[in-house]
């Protein structure tokens, strides 16, 4: 127990301390002490404008959809029972990529000026993106059904699906000219900067309910992980909540991915570290693991605005960037044991 | 009751009972159907035909949790995850949970704990445990489940001899002392002998012979698994021997 409360108050505070080096970072270095007391009088004049308008969008942005990702990876690999689940792997981002390609190449969503690339019809891409991520889900949670709801088709299923559109956002980028290429290219790199009230707001009505709902099936998650028949012979419905749990985590992730684009390796890295430090139940990972993952979220976007400063890098980059390793020094570490 | 995977029939027509205090088991060569017959019980499998009664009542008209409560299940080789010990006996109780695990739930795994000894395991992780502590924690899951029957899949399948023994005379105190009964799948023909009350002889979805131990001779080993032997008495039990 005396674990869990020091990890909680630990990333909580190292939450904090992210929080405040963010919003004082940037093109306009801001000292931490107006910095704090910016945010605690909420003051939106001089200074303050510059942290509640501009910076703070995003700081929101990475905790909302850092928690998501996070939470979506812990459901999805419990459910289907592979650490390899998360919302990257089972091709939820290809589709949602291949939706806002489509948006743009054929919905005329992106066009361009002489010098700088504009997504003209943001909504489009959005809506497009999520269409398409929401129906790549349906065709796994279809095909499942057909094939009996084994975990395995599951997974198999969305590595398919996720091949596809794959393959289909290759054409689409073979059929589409040099700007429309810009464009699906520049929506491709997950990036917070796309962070606007409205969707922040969705994010987080997504976020909220799916957590709820998570925790209230947290005891299903921990007999599903002592075994498909241990847990029916405690009278759970397996088939049940593994449909709740892919399409209520899919949904979730849709969301993310459809306003924010690609953010690779978190909905797998996060549940892992915190799985690692905190052990395998769900009753602590799925409250403690959103914190991992707003923690490396908001840690990669700061890096990501400030490490080639003024040049502010998508944060998605960084997060495959230091992902790959961080995951490979997770399985050495696991190998060592 | 009779089951089917697709259109393969693997049990055909059975009929059984088994009474409270009493511990079954289950034999018969390998794909006798001796697994699916127990899963068939508590619904983790389905039967095409027939039913599954307990205490009169059709589990059939039973949701899977009225019928967790009924009858615990040990799987041969359940998965290891990494909880606390505690908490998967805990999770025994899940059937009885409404929001979560209340007051009764912590004070039936506490006493479960002192029941089996358990109390210098219950605060370690599931995944350092031996293999043999790891069968009385599923063991002690089960019992979690309150249940009238105790379902076991190859218990002693993993476990050393000392250990066989150790789990088998645990399960069969547990069994005697309270009005409970046990369905047990075995491999080892001698350690059946050992500890159960009465005996089911399954060969390709069938059942050859079901009784107490004076039914096991010679021509019913020979029947069963093709091959001779010689059915001895030792220290107050049976023996069969391979000759």
């Amino acid at each position: 127990m005396l674990r869990k409360i020091v990890f909680l108050a630990l990333s909580l505070l190292i939450l904090a301390a992210l929080i405040i080096v963010s919003a004082a970072s940037g093109t306009i270095r801001i000292p931490f002490k107006d910095v704090l007391s910016v945010l605690i009088l909420f003051d939106r004049t001089g200074f303050g404008r510059v942290i509640w308008d501009v910076r703070m969008p995003r700081i929101l942005a990475a905790l909302l959809v850092g928690a998501g990702l996070s939470l979506s990876g812990t459901v999805m690999q419990s459910v289907l029972r592979n650490p390899l689940a998360s919302p990257y792997t089972l091709g939820l981002s290809s589709a949602a990529a291949f939706g806002a390609s489509f948006a743009i190449v054929f919905l005329g969503a992106g066009t361009g000026t002489t010098s700088t690339i504009i997504i003209s019809n943001p909504w489009t891409v959005t809506f497009s993106a999520f269409f398409f991520s929401i129906l790549s889900t349906a065709a796994i949670l279809i095909l499942t059904v057909l094939t009996r709801i084994s975990a395995e088709s599951m997974i198999l299923a969305g590595i398919a699906l996720g091949s596809l559109f794959s393959a289909g956002l290759t054409l689409l980028q073979y059929l589409a000219d040099s700007v429309q290429l810009a464009s699906i290219l520049a929506w491709t790199f997950g990036d917070l900067g796309r962070a606007y009230r409205q969707s922040l707001i969705i994010t987080a009505l997504a976020l909220f309910p799916v957590s709820f709902l998570f925790l209230l099936y947290r005891w299903d998650f921990n007999a599903l992980d002592t075994g498909e028949e241990t847990a029916k012979g405690l009278g759970i419905r397996t088939g049940a909540i593994r449909i709740v749990g892919m399409t209520t985590a899919s949904l979730l992730s849709a969301v993310i991915v459809s306003f924010f684009g690609t953010i690779a390796f978190l909905g797998l890295l996060a549940p892992h570290i915190t799985r690692k430090i905190l052990g395998g139940d769900h009753r602590f990972l799925l409250t403690a693991s959103p914190l991992t993952g707003a923690i490396l979220l908001l840690g990669a976007d700061t890096a990501a605005r400030t490490l080639f400063s003024p040049m502010v890098l998508p944060v998605g980059i960084v997060t495959s960037l230091f992902g790959g390793p961080l995951f490979i020094y997770l399985l050495i570490l696991r190998g060592k044991k | 009751m009779s089951f089917r995977y697709n259109s393969t029939p693997i049990l055909r027509n059975l009929s059984f009972s088994v009474q409270d205090g009493e511990i079954l088991s289950i034999l018969g060569p390998n794909g006798a159907g001796k697994t699916t017959l127990l899963k068939c019980l508590n619904r983790v499998l389905t039967p095409k035909e027939g039913t599954v009664f307990i205490d009169g009542r059709d589990t059939r008209d039973m949701s899977l949790i009225k019928v967790a409560k009924r009858i615990g299940w040990v799987p041969q080789r359940g998965e290891i995850s990494r909880m606390k010990v505690y908490d998967l006996i805990l999770l025994g109780r899940k059937p009885y949970f409404k929001w979560g695990p209340d007051r009764e739930d912590h004070r039936q795994t506490m006493e479960i704990i002192h029941l089996l000894g358990l109390e210098a395991l219950a605060l370690r992780y599931a995944d350092e445990i031996s293999g043999g502590e790891f069968q009385l924690i599923q063991t002690a899951r089960a019992l979690a489940q309150n249940p009238r029957v105790i379902l076991f899949d190859e218990p002693t399948s993993s476990l050393d001899i000392s250990n066989q023994h150790l789990l088998l005379a645990k399960i069969r105190s547990l069994i005697h002392s309270n009005p409970r009964a046990a369905v047990i799948t075995m491999h080892d023909i001698n350690l059946a002998l050992r500890y159960s009350d009465k005996f089911l002889f399954l060969k390709n979805g069938y059942i050859r012979a079901v009784g107490s131990k004076e039914i096991i001779d010679s021509p019913l080993i020979k029947e069963i698994y093709d091959m001779k032997a010689q059915v001895i008495e030792a220290g107050g039990y049976p023996l069969v021997i391979p000759v």
